[in-house]
């Protein structure tokens, strides 16, 4: 019964997640489109809760959806005529387009095809925040520390290109 | 004596005894104890924000040297069931020209993020509904929902009003979040875990609480928290003089009392959270738990209140210059110190 219900919440989760992306790319909207990146964000969270990933879903939520979003919101908003009809989600470059996306899905798939799915017998962490914390901090500490001096830099740029006009 | 969690659990007891002897399967008991328990707390929500409502309107009165509502019941505690009557028959109106399907969803998401929200929160000794092992985190991020929803409802009433009053609410709760998940961390430190339970239970005495460890911390959550909940001094999503009335001017009926509900729920959340983080939770003498979180929940609900009829109205400059220039290197301030001496 609890396999079966989780399976259940799984595809559910995994047909929302498809179809609000791909109304994110198709609406015209863009409003709209932004939202439904709001629910994607979402249930890839929700994803990440069946996973036994507590800290990483509720992280994903509070980045993506109370920072990105909302910064891609101001972003809109801040854009002059949005609802005009010459906006269009797609571009000429059809053609490239197509042969690009199907060159990705015959990797995809023959990667996918290919590869023996390991399932480890390891039950998942109790405590992930704690492990999370201590190989952020002593293994991984020095990929931490240049990924923060990006983010200052761009924050420094984005305040000297701001301040410019 | 006389603690909830005996009588919870005794209910519990009953009912799966009733539902194994009547041959249940284990699944279904446990989604109808689900829907029990969600339906407990969305009524301590209802009435809680109910009283609020009443009682704010005689605090507020009782400032201005007035009696506010006392026609309706015992000093008007009977105005709040009355409007809601005629909130609820009130006509429900959509502007022509807005976009129905955001129009419609931004109340229900406001409420449901503050709704879920509430899971993590311990009433009492055993009161939580799921003691989640990244209890304040988790508190902190789905209340994120709010912002999203005031940005839907700006937007979507294709009003100018409502969209500068919701740019405004947005602008300020990103601003004021990050003083707020600061002075949180310092709780953190101190008790090395993100459990609400366990930072209740590590502050049993009263020269345990977090108060006496943190209260520069302390200072700065609440004045970020009264920030995030929109009300005066920081109350310019919805200044009347400018703004009509902010993100919900084109709101009607229960959609309109969504919101407002959702803005009293709120302000239960974040001063049961400053309960729950600095004041030692349910943990005091004699009483039961439950009355103790309630009444110092209660307690610093007042004071939020008391800040609103007693203060004037910042600008728009002002807070973000305060938010950004003053609140946060204090809080980055208080978060070193934390370090250095917890």
């Amino acid at each position: 019964m609890e396999n079966s219900v989780q399976s259940a919440i799984f595809y559910i989760l995994a047909a929302i997640i498809v179809c609000s992306a791909v109304l994110v790319v198709t609406l015209k909207n863009i409003f709209h489109s932004l939202l439904f990146l709001v629910l994607t964000f979402f249930s890839v969270a929700g994803i990440y809760v069946l996973l036994h990933a507590e800290f990483l879903a509720a992280v994903q939520v509070l980045i993506y959806v109370g920072a990105i979003t909302v910064l891609l919101i101001f972003a809109i908003m801040m854009t002059a005529q949005i609802y005009s009809p010459a906006l269009r989600q797609s571009n000429q470059q059809v053609i490239p387009g197509i042969i690009v996306v199907g060159i990705l899905l015959v990797v995809t798939l023959t990667v996918l095809g290919n590869t023996t799915w390991r399932v480890s017998e390891k039950l998942p962490a109790s405590q992930s925040v704690n492990l999370i914390g201590k190989s952020l901090l002593t293994t991984y500490v020095l990929p931490f520390e240049v990924v923060s001096v990006v983010l200052i830099t761009a924050l420094i740029g984005a305040i000297i290109i701001a301040r410019r006009d | 004596m006389f603690e909830l969690e005996r009588l919870f659990k005794a209910v519990y007891i009953w009912l799966e005894g009733i539902s194994n002897s009547l041959g249940i399967p284990h699944f279904w008991f446990d989604l109808f104890t689900m829907l029990l328990i969600a339906v407990i707390v969305l009524a301590v929500m209802s009435v809680g924000a109910m009283f609020l409502v009443w009682w704010e309107r005689k605090i507020s009165a009782h400032f201005q040297q007035r009696f506010g509502p006392m026609r309706t019941g015992w000093h008007g505690w009977l105005q709040l069931p009355i409007d809601g009557i005629k909130l609820i028959t009130k006509e429900d109106t959509t502007p022509a020209l807005a976009d129905k399907l955001p129009f419609l969803i931004a109340p229900i998401v406001i409420f449901v993020a503050s709704f879920l929200a509430f899971v993590c929160l311990p009433f009492g000794r055993g009161l939580i509904v799921r003691d989640l092992n990244i209890g304040i985190l988790y508190i902190l991020a789905v209340t994120t929902f709010t912002v999203i929803s005031i940005l839907m409802a700006g937007w979507a009433s294709n009003n100018k009003y409502s969209l500068l009053g919701g740019f405004r609410s947005a602008a300020q709760i990103i601003s004021y979040e990050v003083p707020l998940t600061l002075s949180v961390l310092g709780v953190v430190i101190l008790t090395q875990s993100l459990s609400m339970v366990k930072i209740v239970s590590s502050q049993q005495h009263i020269w345990n609480w977090n108060i006496w460890k943190q209260p520069l911390g302390f200072l700065i959550y609440l004045t970020a928290a009264v920030a995030e909940v929109n009300r005066t001094p920081f109350d310019i999503p919805e200044a009347e003089q400018e703004l009509v009335a902010g993100y919900n001017i084109e709101y009607s009926g229960m959609k309109w009392a969504m919101f407002f509900f959702a803005e009293y729920t709120n302000l239960i959340l974040v001063c049961g959270v400053a309960t729950t983080l600095f004041l030692g939770g349910w943990n005091g003498p004699l009483l039961p738990s439950w009355i103790w979180f309630l009444g110092k929940t209660l307690f610093l609900i007042w004071v939020v209140m008391w800040f609103r009829w007693t203060f004037p109205r910042v600008r728009v400059d002002q807070l973000m210059g305060f938010g950004w220039k003053f609140l946060l290197p204090l809080a980055f301030l208080n978060l070193i110190l934390t370090g250095l001496f917890a």
